[in-house]
């Protein structure tokens, strides 16, 4: 996590603010932190990654403790706790995509993209990880793109090359 | 042909649109259920179908449907797990994908049956193209009167909302998908009380896999008892398997429960054989959580009659020379894998998705992956092996939730089975590396 006093204050917009009313709406009186999860992702969706400010004014908004949004932030891995690249790709690397080549897949993006596991490309444009098995096991190997989670299967070193060079032309 | 009653459709153009899924019958079992059916007799038909928990458990659905507490004033809840995260098993995400409306109908006459009017279906948080899938097929549903209030003109209300998971294997487990649905970390809680007793906000809830709620609509459109005739033994009706791995024909199946394994693996129907000419190894063939086989046991019993693809078939011979149908997850691996480095690839995953409630399985995942990524990477020990075995045993039983078990026996079952490779790779480091 980065340290709180490098984390900018946010402020929600009245367009995320409505549609985390939405949410809320989806569960019985009183049992509103049940949309806690979903604001996350909502959160994420805008600011790509869920800072320590924006996790403050989520507890804010439902109206229950700092803490019980950090320990939820904190026990699920599809929220990033610190910035990612525009484009997050992350990999299957359980067992059966391994089967067929998963791990080639992990280190052509490592070489392709010149950054480690888990840092940022200089230009901003891209982070990867491995993710555990993402229910696509017989079409692998298989990679997701948050904020989206645009999802690309039957990968070879060559489509992603190509999936990696339309990116940076998009942006 | 083997009848496929969820998948019949499947390569109709457009069938996940509401008009072409009505076109091929689709809401019939809503407009049967509502209009002539009572709750009860549902659940009744439901349980002459024998069908079972699709998500691994096997559980008679009828059975747990009828254990649902109803007291008076006290909301009741009927919650699907699409959460699928069991390596090797993505049946109910391709459901999802293709005809989001059978899970749809399957959870209205599932929801009527069981009294309950908001539902929930909890989705891994992974599939967001998954979850505008469903949103849209719902607001296409509502919009037609499927859902909301006053349904057919019934006077059966009910609201259905689709909610993301934050990315945990463990939310798969049911309490530990209702802490989650609640807000909270997926901490499983202890059982009993079952949901059916105290589920989601402490009210009676039922969880059920998103295949078992689809086969709803065939049990209700045929009636149970014709549902009941297909398959073989308790082992009634038809499953999705997913077939993963060293295959020609990798993919989502339906069969008839029954089906012979060989047969599965074999025939152009199914899975085409092992893919580039080679031969098969082993097989997991329900899931990573399932113990592993050789490939000479999955075909066939230790006394060679050929194994079925059915819940008891495939458990036959205990742990010590069979497995379990699980999820249906089937994943197939050719000679030239290495069992050492898929064991090891499994220990980091449970060691990664324990919650940490349980000191046996939060630390015991984590030795088994240490020793596990030792012996692949060649500085292992002989005493390793007996310490992975020792390690596995202290696990199993000894934890709130199954995923511990679902930890011990796939390093159980490696090293009952191939323990010759774990010390090859002790014996002979730098050739095992190769
Ligand atoms: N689909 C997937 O991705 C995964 C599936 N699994 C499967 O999950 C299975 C274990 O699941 P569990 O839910 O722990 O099994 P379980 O046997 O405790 O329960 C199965 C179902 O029956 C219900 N039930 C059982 N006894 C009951 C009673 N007396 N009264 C009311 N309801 C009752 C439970 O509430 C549950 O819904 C494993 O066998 C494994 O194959 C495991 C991991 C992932
Ligand atoms: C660690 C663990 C993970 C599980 N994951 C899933 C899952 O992803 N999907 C599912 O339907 N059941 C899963 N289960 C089984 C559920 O606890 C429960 O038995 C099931 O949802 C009941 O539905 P069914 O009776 O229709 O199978 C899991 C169980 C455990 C122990
Ligand atoms: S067995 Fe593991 S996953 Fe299950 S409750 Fe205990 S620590 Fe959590
Ligand atoms: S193992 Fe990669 S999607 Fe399941």
């Amino acid at each position: 996590m980065l340290k709180v006093e490098e984390q900018t204050p946010v402020q929600f917009s009245s367009e995320l603010l409505a549609k985390f009313d939405d949410v809320k709406s989806r569960y019985p009186e009183g049992k509103h932190k049940s949309a806690l999860l979903p604001l996350l992702h909502l959160v994420q969706a805008e600011y790509l990654w869920v800072s320590t400010p924006a996790m403050d004014k989520v507890a804010e908004y439902l109206n229950i403790q700092p803490i019980e949004v950090y320990e939820v932030a904190t026990f699920y891995s599809m929220y990033f706790l610190k910035p990612q690249g525009k484009y997050a790709l992350e990999v299957c690397r359980t067992g059966p995509c391994c089967l067929v080549g998963a791990e080639k897949i992990l280190s052509h993006l490592e070489t392709k993209l010149g950054v480690k596991e888990g840092e940022v490309t200089a230009d901003g444009l891209f982070s990867f990880r491995g993710v555990e098995c993402l229910a696509a096991c017989g079409f692998g190997p298989v990679l997701q793109i948050s904020p989206e989670y645009t999802f690309y299967e039957n990968l070879t070193e060559e489509s992603v090359d190509k999936l990696i060079e339309d990116l940076r032309t998009k942006s | 042909m083997s009848r496929k009653l969820l998948l019949e459709h499947i390569n109709v153009p457009g069938i996940n649109t509401l008009d072409v899924y009505r076109q091929k019958g689709g809401y019939r079992a809503v407009e049967k259920a509502l209009k002539t059916l009572t709750p009860e007799e549902i659940v009744e038909e439901v349980k002459k179908s024998g069908l079972r928990g699709r998500g691994g458990a096997g559980f008679p659905t009828g059975m747990k449907w009828s254990f649902l507490a109803k007291p008076e004033g006290v909301a009741r809840y009927l919650v699907c797990n699409a959460d699928e995260s069991e390596p090797g098993t993505f049946k109910d995400r391709y459901l999802m994908t293709h005809i989001p409306h059978a899970l749809i109908e399957g959870m209205i006459v599932s929801s009527f049956a069981l009294g309950a009017k908001v539902s929930y279906i909890y989705v891994r948080g992974e599939m967001m193209p998954q979850i505008r899938i469903l949103e849209k097929a719902i607001a296409e549903a509502k919009a037609a009167g499927w859902l909301g209030k006053n349904i057919l003109g019934t006077g059966y209300d009910l609201e259905l909302y689709v909610q993301p998971g934050g990315g945990a294997y463990i939310c798969g487990e049911e309490t530990a998908l209702l802490e989650s649905l609640e807000g909270k970390r997926g901490n499983p809680r202890i059982k009993p009380p079952f949901p059916a007793i105290a589920g989601l906000y402490g009210c009676p809830t039922v969880v059920n896999n998103v295949e078992s709620i689809a086969a709803v609509v065939p049990i209700i459109n045929d009636g149970g008892e014709e549902y009941a005739k297909i398959g073989i033994g308790r082992s009634t009706g038809t499953k999705l398997i997913s077939a993963s791995g060293n295959l020609v024909k990798p993919g989502v199946y339906e069969i008839e429960l029954g089906l012979p394994v060989e047969e599965f693996i074999y025939s152009d129907e199914y899975c085409g054989g092992i893919a580039n000419g080679k031969r098969l190894k082993a097989t997991v063939a329900g899931g990573s959580s399932v113990p592993i086989l050789p490939a000479n046991l999955t075909l066939k019993y230790a006394n060679g009659e050929p194994r079925l693809m059915s819940y008891e078939s495939l458990s036959e011979g205990g742990f010590a020379t069979g497995t379990m149908m699980g999820s249906g997850g089937f994943i197939a691996f050719d000679e030239d894998q290495c069992i050492v480095r898929n064991t090891w690839n499994f220990a980091r995953f449970y060691h990664h998705e324990s919650c940490g409630q349980c000191s046996p399985c939060r630390e015991g995942t984590g030795w088994m992956e240490k020793v596990l990524h030792k012996i692949e990477h060649g500085h292992g020990s002989m005493d390793d092996v007996d310490l992975l075995w020792d390690i596995q045993r202290k696990i199993e039983g000894n934890t709130i939730c199954p995923l511990g078990d679902a930890a011990a026996w796939p390093v159980a079952s490696a090293i009952r089975h191939f323990r010759d490779e774990f010390e090859w790779h002790i014996k002979e480091p730098i050739k095992s590396q190769q």
